[in-house]
């Protein structure tokens, strides 16, 4: 059993059939890489999986729980947490309290009025906050105004206000779209790392294949909404399937 | 200080300065020079400048943080004043118990409208509000006689029961509100020389709620609540998927902020023990909206300084008529002067409006973060040619 299962999904947006007969099994403490030509489904399922969207068929299990039907914070509060395709971050807030907001919901729950006192009295939180900027090399940055920033450094920050809540399960959506080559290295060292050192699950959607054969240890691909073949990085390479997939796309 | 930084501090120091020292600062021309009509050192003035002060820095908590625009929030100051009104027939003068009830009922009237209005966000927000305000206006003017008296408004009179005092003073008239005994209305004028200044009771007891007030509201916004509402206003996708749920946050802002509404509702009937419905109609929900605006919205100060100025505009800009105008320009030859009275007299008197609007349009292009803005940046043009070092020039977000 993985920590994650998808079973039978299917999904129509209209007459379009974005998602049929996905099964998918995530195991606990791997890479999985989602890869498939535009338009394939990719985001549509990564959106079923953390309550955006409610896939018509099928189910959806993390550790053992389904996880449809519930809201989307209620699925953050299970353990999953997800970087989205255009980086989502408070862009009002500074670095710092982009930080400091997913650290507050992991300690109090989706839910707790702290009306009173300064956040600048949260001693430990600021402190983890701080030590995940280092690690992201962010810590230059905490006082700037988040909007202002490059993609890069919001998509790095999105990766970082995740990555604080020490999920079960991180989701993330071409993580290194729009970035330039030493930026994309230095993302797949950080998840790298975070691989290596933490109990984490990271189940990622990528074109660029050199990200995903670095990360992945299982790759499934998916191609008009169905998973075509799923197998190790090694494997995929010069898969025929997964060539005329890629190949189909191209005509 | 009082678990402030430096800046907040400093900030809540000097609000408190000038609300103590408001008869003076207030009242800078003596009292039978031509410019005493621009004095707006006298107690009721000044009452309302603290009051609106109260109202627009509870707006601003729901508003500047959360940016839910709400066009209703006036219908919370009017119940504010009704439960005041009653505390003073059934209960007693003293102020505490009514005030204590109008912030109460105020927020509960408030968890019920902000429960139905927060279904929905943006335009339909605001308009569920204002049809809730309206409704509550209608309701207080003609369905709910008995409880508000109708068109009359609601006012004290010598049969009221008052289980804590009596129903008439010794010669017949009826008792005064106060705060254990000390009189709302009552005043101490201090004359110096030519000037005159006056320091009354009621104003000083609003001045020092509108300091707790502000206070409160300073640690909001520096709380992990403060900073949820923040990041409602920021990005909602993003907070629902950080585990948050954005809505009982934001009930929650809608309701504290309709019980400041409510606390400066009975704070107002404290001041002057009576309530109507027009308390509730639509221009005065509007009305904080322009004050949060004008002085800044998002920013501590700046609903303070927005409620003062329009209740400045309202109150001294309408008593300038054409006599007044004549006056000034008397100097001049007859040809020029009418010509002068005829070019500003629709901007004063009875056409202050026009003049705020135009002031509200200016501030809205030019300051969009309002007079606070204003400030800043003219703070900031004395730093740079103070110091001529690009570096002191202050980049800090709004205060
Ligand atoms: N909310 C929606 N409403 C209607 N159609 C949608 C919606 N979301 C996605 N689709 C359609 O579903 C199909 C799959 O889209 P999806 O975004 O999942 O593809 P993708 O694999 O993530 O592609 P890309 O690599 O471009 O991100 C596309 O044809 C898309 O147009
Ligand atoms: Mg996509």
């Amino acid at each position: 059993m993985g920590i994650l299962e998808v079973k039978d999904v299917g999904k129509r947006f209209g007459g379009l059939k974005a998602l049929s007969d996905v099964n998918l099994s995530v195991a606990e403490n791997t890479c999985h890489a989602i890869i498939g030509p535009n338009g394939a489904g990719k985001s549509t399922l990564l959106n079923c999986l953390v309550g955006k969207l409610i896939p018509d068929t099928g189910s959806v299990m993390f550790q053992g729980q389904s996880v449809l039907g519930r809201s989307p914070h209620e699925i953050n509060q299970m353990g999953i947490s997800r970087v989205f395709q255009t980086p989502e971050i408070f862009g009002d807030l500074t670095v710092f309290e982009n930080m400091m907001i997913p650290l507050f919901a992991k300690r109090d729950g989706a839910y707790r009025l702290h009306a009173i006192e300064s956040v600048m009295n949260e001693k430990s939180l600021i402190e983890e906050a701080e030590k995940m900027l280092e690690e992201v090399n962010m810590l230059d940055k905490r006082h700037m105004h988040s909007a202002s920033m490059s993609r890069g450094d919001k998509r790095r920050l999105e990766m970082a206000m995740c990555l604080v809540q020490s999920p079960k399960l991180l989701l993330l959506d071409e993580p290194t779209a729009g970035m330039a080559r030493a930026d994309t290295n230095n993302t797949i060292d950080l998840l790298k790392q975070i691989k290596d050192e933490r109990d984490i699950t990271i189940a990622i959607i990528e074109h660029d294949m050199h990200v995903v054969f670095s990360l992945a240890d299982r790759i499934t691909v998916l191609a008009q909404g169905t998973p075509l073949v799923e197998d190790a990085p090694e494997n995929i390479k010069g898969h025929p399937k997964v060539q005329e997939a890629y190949l189909g796309e191209a005509h | 200080m009082f678990g402030l930084d430096k800046k907040d501090s400093t900030l809540l120091l000097i609000v408190a300065l000038l609300t103590m020292l408001a008869p003076f600062i207030f009242n800078p021309f003596p009292t039978d020079s031509g410019l005493a009509q621009f004095n707006a050192g006298y107690p009721d003035l000044m009452q309302r400048f603290v009051i609106f002060g109260i109202f627009a820095i509870g707006f601003n908590i729901l508003f500047g943080l959360t940016g839910y625009l709400s066009f209703g929030h006036a219908a919370f100051l009017g119940v504010g004043s009704y439960s005041a009104v009653w505390m003073f027939k059934l209960l007693s003068m003293n102020i505490v118990p009514a005030i204590l009830l109008s912030v109460v009922i105020a927020g509960l009237f408030a968890l019920v409208i902000g429960f139905v209005s927060l279904r929905r966000t943006g335009i339909y927000f605001s308009i569920l509000t204002l049809a809730f305000a309206q409704m509550s206006f209608a309701l207080a003017y003609s369905v709910l006689t008995p409880l508000t008296n109708g068109e009359t408004g609601l006012q004290l009179t010598l049969d009221d029961p008052r289980i804590l005092g009596s129903s008439a003073t010794a010669d017949g008239s009826i008792p005064v509100t106060n705060l254990f005994g000390l009189e709302m209305r009552s005043a101490y004028d201090l004359v110096i020389g030519p000037w005159s200044f006056t320091f009354s009771a009621g104003y000083y007891v609003c001045a020092i709620v509108m300091l707790l007030s502000f206070y409160l509201a300073i640690r909001i916004f520096r709380s992990p609540f403060g900073m949820m509402l923040r990041a409602i206003k920021s990005n909602q996708q993003r907070l629902n998927y950080t585990g948050l749920n954005p809505k009982p946050y934001t009930l929650a802002a809608f309701v504290i902020s309709g019980m400041y509404a409510g606390l400066a509702g009975g704070l107002m009937a404290a001041m002057d023990p009576l309530a109507g419905a027009e308390r509730m109609q639509w221009t005065a929900s509007g009305e904080v909206v322009l004050m949060t605006i004008l002085g800044g919205a998002g920013t501590l100060i700046g609903p303070v300084l927005g409620a003062g100025a329009i209740k400045y505009m309202e109150n001294i800009f309408s008593k300038i008529n054409d006599n007044v105008l004549h006056g000034w320009f008397a100097f001049l030859p007859d040809g020029i002067e009418d010509a002068i009275v005829f070019i500003i007299h629709p901007f004063v008197g009875k056409g202050w409006h026009l003049t705020l609007g135009i002031i509200f349009m200016l501030v809205v292009t030019f300051l969009p973060g309002g007079l606070v803005e204003g400030g800043q940046r003219i703070a900031r043009l004395f730093n740079r040619k103070k110091a001529d070092d690009p570096k002191s020039a202050s980049t800090e977000p709004a205060e």
